[in-house]
């Protein structure tokens, strides 16, 4: 892959010529996905916000303020550090589009602290992510790669980023969700999970296109530093989790959305999961608050083999469809 | 034992998973990404695999070369299943595209894996549909 004519020469972007037709396919997905904060109301929220008592209101702020950085660290440094890596202008673009909403994301919990708390507790919360060890440290960690000089483990760090971190807090709004509370503040949540989606799935489709092309020593360096950067990332994250959700007793419940998460960041990178199934058993409840159909038998396998799974007459606005 | 056909993308996420599945060569089929390519008409049983496409939303969620390949009356007729990927952080879209074929088809959506799913998944389709094709 040559990117020199990137670099050497001015070029106009030219849609009209994809080399990649999956920048084609990621940015028709994001531009569709596009959504704006203050199009969802959360002020709906407010009264549910009341309801939850002084440390449940502490650890949503919390969790909301650690969203909040690893969302600026994306936005301002992440996917700019990719655009210099990119072989496509269309790649290029993508990223732009990435590190915008980025900055979408992180503006949007600051609408959800303006709607229901105070300023001095909006202050606390802040300070209190600028003093903990365990935040701080994985936000380094990950801002050693992006100005590192290794576009593949840029793309890693990145990817471990969008498909893995965010998940340690992305547990709190859909657990409040399952029972009913913060239900506007969710949907906000679940729009930025869709999201996060689908860039951890597009750069990790990047990492694997550039590394089919590396030596086998290079390919089997990527994997085991990818093995290994998930592994210390994770055990901070486990530390992270039992700041955040030890005084309520739900730390092995975040933990095992945590292993869940992790595995598919792996697979975004096109590599095997590293968690077996009884580590990642997440509470149905939190599942079917992130995807109301998850839960719904679909193991037509496992069942006698009489009784037809077959799909509810489902509406589609396709009208390419000929019977 | 049928046949299995499936779409997938460059990211080839859906053929890593149809790979891991171990069939033999003259038994899988792919559909074509591209329109140039010469239309894949079959001839005999198969279970359909494919990914979710779209990204959250229901329109687009069955990729294109997947409707134009059902279209063909002939791979109507002869489809016994749907098997799909997805991922569960696209919400309601989750495997949509199963669903969506299966009633269009009237077929069993037999199994929902994510990304190109775990070795458990493998296993149980493997088996699974050994059973099926012997039933």
């Amino acid at each position: 892959m040559n990117t020199d004519h990137l670099k050497t020469s001015v070029q106009a972007i030219n849609w009209n010529r994809i080399d990649d037709p999956k920048d084609q396919e990621v940015w028709d997905r994001l531009t569709g996905n596009f959504w704006l904060p203050e199009k969802v109301p959360v002020s709906n929220d407010i009264q549910s916000w009341n309801r939850l008592n002084e440390f449940e209101q502490t650890l949503t702020m919390r969790v909301f303020t650690g969203l909040t950085l690893l969302d600026t660290v994306q936005g301002t440094v992440g996917a700019i550090s990719l655009i210099p890596d990119a072989v496509t202008p269309h790649e290029e673009a993508v990223y732009t589009n990435i590190a915008f909403m980025e900055s979408v994301h992180a503006k949007s919990y600051s609408q959800i602290f303006s709607t229901l708390c105070s300023t001095p507790q909006i202050d606390d919360a802040f300070r209190w992510g600028e003093t903990n060890e365990n935040l701080q440290k994985k936000a380094q960690i990950i801002m050693s790669y992006y100005k590192g000089d290794d576009p593949d483990k840029r793309k890693v760090a990145s990817t471990l980023l969008e498909s893995f971190l965010f998940y340690s807090g992305f547990y709190l709004p859909m657990y409040w969700s399952s029972r009913g509370e913060l239900t506007n503040t969710a949907d906000m949540i679940r729009l930025i999970i869709r999201d996060e989606a689908v860039h951890g799935y597009y750069i990790g489709y990047k990492f694997q296109r550039s590394v089919e092309k590396q030596s086998a020593e290079r390919q089997a360096e990527l994997k085991d530093y990818t093995y290994s950067l998930l592994m210390d990332l994770y055990d901070n994250e486990e530390e992270y989790t039992e700041d955040l959700y030890d005084p309520v007793g739900w730390t092995e419940d975040v933990k095992m959305f945590l292993r869940y998460n992790a595995n598919k960041a792996l697979m975004n990178l096109g590599y095997d999961a590293l968690f077996t199934p009884d580590q990642t058993e997440v509470n149905p409840a939190i599942l079917a608050s992130l995807s109301p159909n998850a839960d719904e038998n679909h193991d037509f396998f496992s069942g006698s083999g009489s009784s037809y799974v077959i799909g509810k007459a489902e509406e589609t606005e396709d009208d390419d469809w000929d019977f | 034992m049928g046949s299995l056909v499936y779409f997938s993308s460059v990211s080839g996420n859906t053929k890593r998973f149809v790979d891991k599945l171990d069939y033999s060569e003259d038994s899988v089929h792919r559909i074509p990404l591209r329109r140039t390519e010469d239309p894949l008409v079959m001839e005999d049983e198969f279970v359909l695999v494919v990914p979710t496409y779209g990204g959250g939303t229901v329109k687009g969620a069955v990729p294109k070369q997947v409707i134009t390949f059902l279209n063909d009356k002939r791979n109507r007729t002869l489809i016994r299943g749907v098997i799909t990927g997805g991922n569960t952080n696209f919400g309601e879209a989750y495997c949509k595209a199963g669903d969506i074929i299966s009633a269009k088809c009237q077929v069993p959506h037999m199994y929902r894996f994510e990304l190109f799913g775990t070795p458990q998944d493998v296993d149980q389709v493997k088996q699974g549909l050994e059973r099926f094709w012997h039933n």
